[in-house]
């Protein structure tokens, strides 16, 4: 984030100083990405400075735009005291001078005002090398979501130069946790995927545990021991309402939402304190038993189709995943071997790819495992001693989880090929149990 | 099982929306059961990101009136072990003398881990050490009715810091007097 951002969000806060003062949380930019490690050979790009109109707020979208593209790790933004011009459309854009500043491609684009308060955003793409337009983005947007629409653009960039569609316009939830115990403080938060925007979803005196987005994005489900014991909720993120969908006795834990939107996957324990996996079918409130061992089975996990559970089971010995078929709670099968420790599995969302803690030595790092192959292939990503969590994006390009840097719980991404990595800075005190949400419900 | 119990307190939630634009945000009220709809209003517009805050009630921390005097309340564990160590059969065999003189006396047994490896499969490891100390309780008279568990894992360390000495006091089983 820049400087001019930080400027223009403490000018807004300032506006609402009367209304901040009686806020529960600090809702401040609490996660800044910092690219640790990037692709060697980032494709050089400009982004020219958009065209303003009077009623943009002073937002400066090429900025955004040039941040989410560099903090991919893939480009390298051209700073723009070297732009020689700043064209404003496709037709003005001069190939061979931005060829001679050696950049492959250039945006451009404007805002202007439409009916009302509506802005129109243009963003055109350009090949530098040919000097081809490679297509233009229309997005309608307000002051208010101009930040959305960068994003927006960004996506549309990322998509054209690389062929997968970006993620950027996405939004992730994580809890923070301040103080030290016995007296801490939890919140579970909504952010957009570059951290900015942080908006408190739940504030708690007692631990918040496992927020899984539904598959339209419009709700969590998390875990909140706020009655000192555990129970599931799900909260509709605009409203605000919630309902406790499972309060049993023992365990309620790790709830996954189905990819239908229909059911939750989750482990209850009962009095007897044996995890195991359940179904609950939301609507009707019926609960399916899925497995019924006497080992640990928790962390489940959905096959982008819905008829499987990958989950996390120490039926062995020690905690491996495996899956179980949801229609017929048969057929288990185990899925990783290799280390002694493999838990907590998250499917890519073609379905193709495994993430999972694994431990190698006296270290938790987050390992990736093809499925299609027996033993596929792990590939362990991260080099930190206590990573967990692990959180695919929803384009399937990268890994969002957790880990500690310097005793804190911060944020970082991976990319599944291991070429990029970023982390999140955070000033809160510690930040853990991140989830990236799905491409839709996002505004 | 299923009514909401002192659901929420919305309140702060419209505020917490200021930032996006010092909107102001009409709360609804939580319907009870309120039906889980899979094919919710797709947001768009301004208010797109908003989010409405709630903020979580819950009890108060309970207090340790009925608790035998001068008796130690937490157990300690070693690295993946749910085992009930020798030295603490002489603090265990107090609390259930304890209870079982009182059956209207509750505990709650509060199962930790330290933070290590993955957070639901610790809430698993933590439960189970809660487990550990109930049966020994139960064995010795305790009623069933009258111990209850809860597994925090990895999220309510006694010691913060990363060595195996602050991980040591962090795998443990507290015993908590409700009433």
């Amino acid at each position: 984030m820049n400087r001019a951002t930080l400027f223009h969000q403490a000018l807004r806060a300032l506006a609402c100083l009367p209304l901040l003062a009686l806020a529960t949380g600090p809702a401040r930019a609490e996660l800044q990405i910092d690219i640790t490690q990037g692709v060697s050979d980032p494709i050089p790009i400009a982004i020219v400075p958009f065209a303003r109109t009077p009623t943009d707020g002073g937002f400066d979208l090429a900025a955004v735009v040039q941040h989410d593209l560099d903090g991919s790790g893939r480009f390298r933004s051209m700073d723009r005291g070297a732009m020689l011009g700043q064209p404003q459309r496709s037709s003005e854009v001069v190939a061979a001078d931005w060829r001679a500043a050696r950049q492959d491609y250039v945006v451009v684009g404007r805002v202007s005002g439409g009916t009302g308060t509506s802005l129109n955003v243009e963003a055109e793409l350009v090949n530098a090398l040919t000097g081809q337009s490679l297509g233009l983005l229309r997005v309608t947007a307000t002051a208010g979501t101009l930040r959305t629409a960068a994003h927006q653009v960004s996506d549309f960039v990322f998509q054209r130069i690389l062929g997968t569609r970006g993620a950027f316009a996405t939004r992730i939830a994580y809890v923070a946790v301040d103080g030290a115990p016995p007296s801490q403080h939890f919140q579970l938060l909504v952010a957009d995927a570059d951290g900015e925007n942080p908006q408190v979803v739940l504030d708690s005196r007692q631990p918040i545990m496992s927020p899984a987005w539904s598959a339209d994005g419009q709700w969590l489900a998390y875990v909140s021991f706020e009655d000192h014991v555990s129970a599931v909720y799900v909260q509709e993120l605009r409203s605000g309402q919630r309902q406790r969908v499972s309060a049993r006795a023992g365990v309620n834990g790790a709830p996954a939402w189905s990819p239908d939107g229909k059911r939750l996957a989750l482990t209850l324990s009962g009095s007897g304190g044996n995890l195991d996996l359940y179904v609950l079918d939301l609507a009707s409130q019926q609960l399916a038993r899925i497995t019924d061992d006497p080992a640990i089975d928790t962390e489940p996990a959905w096959s982008a189709d819905g008829s499987q559970l990958y989950f996390t089971s120490d039926r062995s010995g020690g905690p491996q995943v495996y899956r179980v078929d949801v229609a017929t709670r048969g057929r288990v099968q185990r899925v990783t071997f290799g280390s002694s420790y493999n838990a907590r599995p998250r499917l890519s969302p073609d379905g193709k790819t495994l993430a999972f803690v694994t431990r190698e030595g006296s270290d938790y790092r987050i390992a990736v495992q093809e499925l299609g192959s027996l033993n596929g292939n792990v590939r362990v990503l991260t080099r930190g001693s206590l990573d967990e969590s692990p959180a695919f994006a929803p384009n399937g390009m990268s890994i969002l989880y957790a880990g500690r840097v310097n005793g804190r719980g911060s944020l970082a991404t991976v990319s599944v090929d291991g070429l990029v990595t970023q982390r999140l800075k955070s000033d809160r005190g510690e930040v853990r149990e991140p989830v990236w949400g799905p491409f839709s419900g996002t505004p | 099982m299923n009514t909401p119990k002192n659901l929420l307190l919305v309140l702060a939630g419209s505020l917490l929306l200021a930032l996006g634009g010092c909107a102001t945000k009409k709360v609804k009220p939580v319907a009870q059961n309120t039906p889980v709809a899979s094919d919710a209003a797709q947001s768009s517009g301004a208010s797109g990101n908003g989010v409405t805050t709630v903020t979580a009630g819950g009890q108060g921390v309970s207090g340790q009136g009925s608790a035998p005097v001068g008796v130690e309340r937490i157990l300690y564990f070693d690295f993946d072990s749910s085992e009930i160590k020798p030295e603490y059969v002489a603090t265990l065999a107090a609390h259930a003398h304890a209870l079982s003189a009182n059956a209207s006396i509750r505990v709650r047994l509060e199962g930790h881990t330290d933070e290590r490896g993955s957070p639901e499969y610790n809430i698993g490891l933590g439960e189970r050490r809660a487990q550990a100390v109930r049966r020994a309780l139960l064995l010795q008279g305790v009623g069933e009715g009258q111990v209850s568990t809860v597994s925090y894992g990895e999220e309510r360390p006694a010691v913060p810091g990363q060595t195996e000495e602050a991980w040591s006091k962090d795998r443990r089983v507290e015993i908590v007097y409700i009433n």
